[in-house]
């Protein structure tokens, strides 16, 4: 059967498949990987950590009256954090703003590095973002105990609705905070993932000479949203751990 | 055997190609979200920059679904 398809088809899928750039490997030879062996996921994890330390810490250390351009860029990433967190949360969740702007930090500087040609997306893989949102989520629900003790369960308990439709809508709302970690690390690993797929999608016709202009066209036009969703992603990331952390802190429905 | 398998993958595929369906769905969602927005933005401009984040979020948990029906089609065409 693959002996007859069409020859080009057969190239193309040897030459680029889109997923292969997800590929954990090993980064010193060997193929098995172990708890402690540095992959290329290790290696761009700490490309991310050392780029978000070199932005923030070495950015901002001139203290200029007027900023260079990468403290100014630290500073309005500061500042525009911080004015969410305050506007989400209210005066007493600014307490997690460190924690919430690392997050951001972290996310953003992963993404962005993802994109570079030949790079790996750490955010891509469900290992990394599950991590996060499951830090986010065991720490506000810990946080919603330890603040408000059992009144945190009337979070479940909407005292607005008819008293005959609680307990269902108490079901669905235990349901749905249960799914919040999952939904939270799933829509930063899938935008990436899909993103950096259709580019590769793009780039395999690109091969084909015939379009090609029109393949190349359409990978700079979706490299050109992508940066927008690497950045709203993060931001999306951020701002609902900013919305789990407010109703950590007045559950009060 | 090799019939059921080919069979098995057939459907795989179909299931993944329906699951991307789904994504359509999320599209109207989004749309939604978005164009909402902005026809209240438009009468109330004042109003509109404290709603941002609000819209944000609410374009996060249209676009949720969408990205559960491509991770269903992605689990139909690698994992099972």
């Amino acid at each position: 059967m693959a002996i007859e398809s069409d020859a080009v088809e057969q190239e193309l899928e040897l030459a680029i498949h889109p997923m292969d750039q997800f590929l954990v490997k090993p980064l010193f030879g060997g193929s098995d990987i172990g708890m402690f062996t540095i992959t290329n996921a290790t290696l761009w994890l700490g490309i991310t950590v050392l780029c978000a330390i070199a932005l923030m810490v070495l950015g901002t250390r001139g203290r200029a009256i007027v900023p260079s351009r990468s403290q100014s860029i630290a500073e309005v990433i500061y500042v525009f954090i911080y004015k969410m967190v305050e506007d989400i949360t209210g005066k007493d969740g600014l307490k997690y703003f460190p924690y919430i702007f690392s997050l951001f930090i972290f996310i953003l500087v992963a993404n962005v590095v993802g994109l570079l040609p030949a790079s790996f997306t750490t955010t891509s893989h469900i290992a990394v973002t599950a991590t996060l949102a499951l830090i986010v989520f065991v720490a506000v629900t810990v946080l919603g105990f330890v603040k408000n003790g059992t009144a945190f369960l009337s979070l479940f308990w909407v005292s607005a609705a008819p008293l005959a439709l609680r307990p269902i809508l108490a079901l669905i709302e235990v349901i749905s905070y249960f799914v919040r970690p999952v939904s939270h690390s799933i829509r930063l690993a899938g935008n990436m993932m899909a993103g950096h797929a259709v580019i590769k999608v793009f780039a395999g016709f690109a091969v084909v000479t015939f379009i090609s202009p029109a393949a190349i066209g359409a990978i700079v036009a979706i490299y050109a949203l992508e940066t927008l969703v690497v950045c709203i992603q993060a931001y999306v990331f951020t701002i609902l751990t900013c919305v789990y952390l407010k109703d950590a802190l007045h559950p009060s429905h | 055997m090799a019939i059921e398998g080919d069979l098995a993958q057939m459907g795989a595929f179909l299931g993944a190609g329906l699951a991307s369906v789904g994504m359509g769905g999320a599209a109207i969602g989004v749309g939604n979200v978005v164009g909402n927005y902005l026809s209240g933005a438009l009468r109330n401009p004042a109003a509109a920059a404290g709603q941002t984040a609000t819209m944000f979020i609410g374009i996060a948990f249209a676009e949720a679904l969408g990205i559960f029906s491509f991770l269903v089609a992605l689990l139909l065409m690698f994992a099972v």
